[in-house]
């Protein structure tokens, strides 16, 4: 960012730009510790608690996406279960080829986003709701399409192979590390990617997107770039899901229900903010398991909480924390230090102005 | 032969398509909402219905009657309060809260009412039956009622549209809604309206769909919100007409892909949908006006 140190240098008497308002020092070492205490986890709990994590490792990844998508890009995605489905299409096809599941996932993942880019130039002209809708039509087809294929297990699904060899234990702790495994690339990735030039980009096209056209902002690349990222992601999720799952059923991996519960966990948790869907999903999971025995409840208490989030407190959970405490874990944006005011209205970037689309 | 019957028996299902997709094209082209919870509320409609006729034994006709009035002061309500609410927010909440509203009201039927299919019953003979045309062609009385009652709505649509005073209403505010409000026109009551009417297409859409075929929880979007898109989309956005020609090109597809393989029925629709996006993005019926 050499820009900003530039900026930075020059008025240093008068202002000066950091990324938090905070000192953040210590989240990348937090970071770090929570990330080798989660992978220390099956030592520690039972591995009910780990059927769980994993679950919610698919949440957050699937979430993380949506946000990236919504949040950031302004792409309200209804079908991201299209790429949920060939993720754990591809794991499954590639593990009948003879390799390992877990090998497999990468190349899964890969090839999500090569399919996502014919799937983009598709949908590219198509905004808002008809974005939305066309997404969520292109899913099905997708769907109907593999449910023609009798040698990947046709309208009924297959088991997946390749994991007999493992104890039950092992097994489940080997899904448990992978899903992790995946999460922190997703978020990571995203945190890089949003620091990088293309959150600079995607923050101009978000502010004003002619302005950010005329300066120069290659706002239909940007947006593809996200579509392609987000498709791995939900890809690699869909994996990990097939693997968990130890079976793909065509239905169940395409279901609009993924998108209901990433798009759910990201609104209730913030959208806009890489936090937002950490929040989101331990929410998702809580009120998950409290009403799991009620069948449907949970799916029609999140849609009302997100519906209740989405007009009331448009920048989620975390947004209501941030805006008291002024903490950013992950931060993109840029703060403005101004000597003449408490420092408390200037923000530069992913700061206090999100939630939405500004129009 | 068959293939004639495929096509005669497209182009009347597309009336049905006709039907699902004019409420939500109408709430597109006034207030730039995209319902996602389109079918879902048709699903509604179909089901009160099922119930109205369960407990009253009355036919399905004065259902209608009932149903209709009902979703449409629904729509009103609806369009006055979450609606607008998401409006003045953004584009973005609009499309959260129309897809919350879906997947709240999919999973509370499915919660109260289970993932059966339920049919309509019309309870009378002569709709159920059907007349010959050649000796393959077999035509059902009621698929050629739903087509007529497609092109009496769109009829009346237009006439309302262009010529009624809360016709020139909507217009104005769906061109320019703060300068119709400058000119004393409320534009959050015409778009309660145009929400009304919309909703009450919806609600006939639902009842239309109940009759031809079976309605269960997830109809709302796997079939009627879809299809009623595909439409949309295959005809050109905001106009009427293109909705008609739109649902007609895309119940032709299905059927001719069901001549070919019955499991091509819905994917061949689709097709069809994608090849139009691909190579005509604005529909078969708009001009070519795009920078």
């Amino acid at each position: 960012m050499s820009v900003v140190t530039e900026t930075t240098a020059r008025s240093e008497e008068k202002f000066r730009v950091t990324r938090s308002r905070r000192n953040v020092a210590w989240t990348g070492g937090g970071a770090l510790i929570v990330v080798v205490v989660l992978a220390l986890f099956p030592y520690l709990v039972g591995a009910g608690v780990w059927t769980i994590m994993v679950q919610a490792f698919i949440v957050l990844t699937l979430a993380s996406m949506w946000n990236l998508l919504a949040g950031y890009a302004g792409l309200v995605s209804v079908g991201q279960q299209a790429f949920v489905g060939l993720g754990a299409y591809f794991v499954l096809i590639i593990a009948t080829d003879g390799l390992s599941p877990f090998a497999g996932l990468p190349l899964a993942a890969i090839g999500c986003g090569l399919a996502a880019v014919p799937l983009w130039w598709l949908l590219a002209r198509l905004r808002t709701g008809y974005f939305a809708i066309a997404t969520w039509v292109l899913a099905t087809a997708i769907l109907l399409i593999i449910e023609r294929f009798p040698s990947i297990g046709g309208g009924t699904g297959e088991p997946m192979p390749g994991l007999s060899g493992f104890t039950p234990t092992l097994l489940t702790a080997y899904t448990y590390w992978i899903g992790l495994a995946v999460t922190v690339v997703a978020l990571a990735a995203i945190y890089l990617l949003l620091r990088g030039r293309l959150g600079l980009v995607l923050t101009a096209i978000r502010d004003d997107e002619t302005a950010a056209r005329s300066s120069g902002a290659r706002v239909g690349l940007a947006r593809m770039l996200v579509f392609v990222v987000a498709a791995i992601g939900c890809g690699a999720a869909g994996g990990v899901l097939a693997i968990s799952e130890l079976q793909v059923q065509p239905t169940a991996v395409f279901t609009v229900q993924w998108t209901a519960e990433m798009a759910f966990a990201t609104i209730i948790g913030g959208l806009g903010t890489i936090e937002g869907p950490i929040l989101g999903t331990a929410v998702f999971i809580l009120l998950q398991q409290t009403l799991q025995s009620y069948n449907a409840w949970y799916l029609i208490s999140l849609g009302l909480v997100a519906i209740v989030v989405a007009l009331f407190a448009r920048r989620g959970l975390w947004g209501l924390i941030d805006e008291h405490l002024h903490v950013r874990l992950f931060p993109v944006g840029y703060w403005l230090w101004d000597p003449g005011s408490t420092g408390r209205r200037g923000v530069l970037g992913f700061g206090r102005r999100q939630g939405g689309q500004h129009s | 032969m068959a293939w004639v019957n495929a096509i005669i028996q497209g182009i009347l299902t597309g009336g049905l398509y006709a039907l699902f997709a004019c409420g939500l094209s109408l709430m597109f082209g006034v207030m730039k909402v995209v319902n996602l919870a389109h079918g879902d509320l048709a699903v509604i409609g179909g089901y009160v219905a099922i119930g109205i006729i369960t407990v009253t034994h009355l036919p399905v006709l004065w259902s209608i009657v009932v149903v209709v009035p009902l979703m449409a002061a629904l729509g009103y309500v609806l369009q006055r309060t979450l609606i607008q609410a998401s409006l003045d927010r953004s584009v973005l909440t609009t499309l959260i809260v129309t897809f919350g509203l879906s997947v709240v009201i999919e999973n509370g039927l499915l919660q109260f009412f289970t993932a059966n299919s339920r049919a309509i019953g019309t309870g009378n003979a002569i709709i159920t039956s059907s007349f010959s045309l050649g000796s393959q062609i077999q035509i059902a009385y009621l698929l050629v009622v739903i087509f007529a009652t497609a092109v009496i709505v769109l009829l009346g649509l237009q006439y309302f549209l262009s010529r009624s005073k809360y016709g020139r209403l909507i217009r104005a505010v769906a061109d320019d809604k703060e300068a119709a409000q400058m000119c004393g026109a409320d534009y959050r009551h015409v778009f309660g309206i145009a929400a009304a009417i919309a909703f009450g297409t919806v609600a006939l859409a639902g009842i239309a769909y109940g009759m031809y075929s079976q309605l269960a929880p997830t109809t709302g979007t796997d079939t009627i919100l879809l299809f009623a898109f595909a439409a949309v989309v295959i005809g050109g956005l905001g106009s009427l007409w293109g909705t008609l020609l739109g649902g007609v090109v895309l119940g032709v597809a299905q059927q001719i892909g069901a001549q070919i393989n019955i499991s091509y029925e819905v994917l061949a629709g689709y097709l069809v949908f994608l090849a139009v996006l691909v190579v005509r993005p604005e529909g078969l019926t708009a001009r070519r006006a795009r920078s």
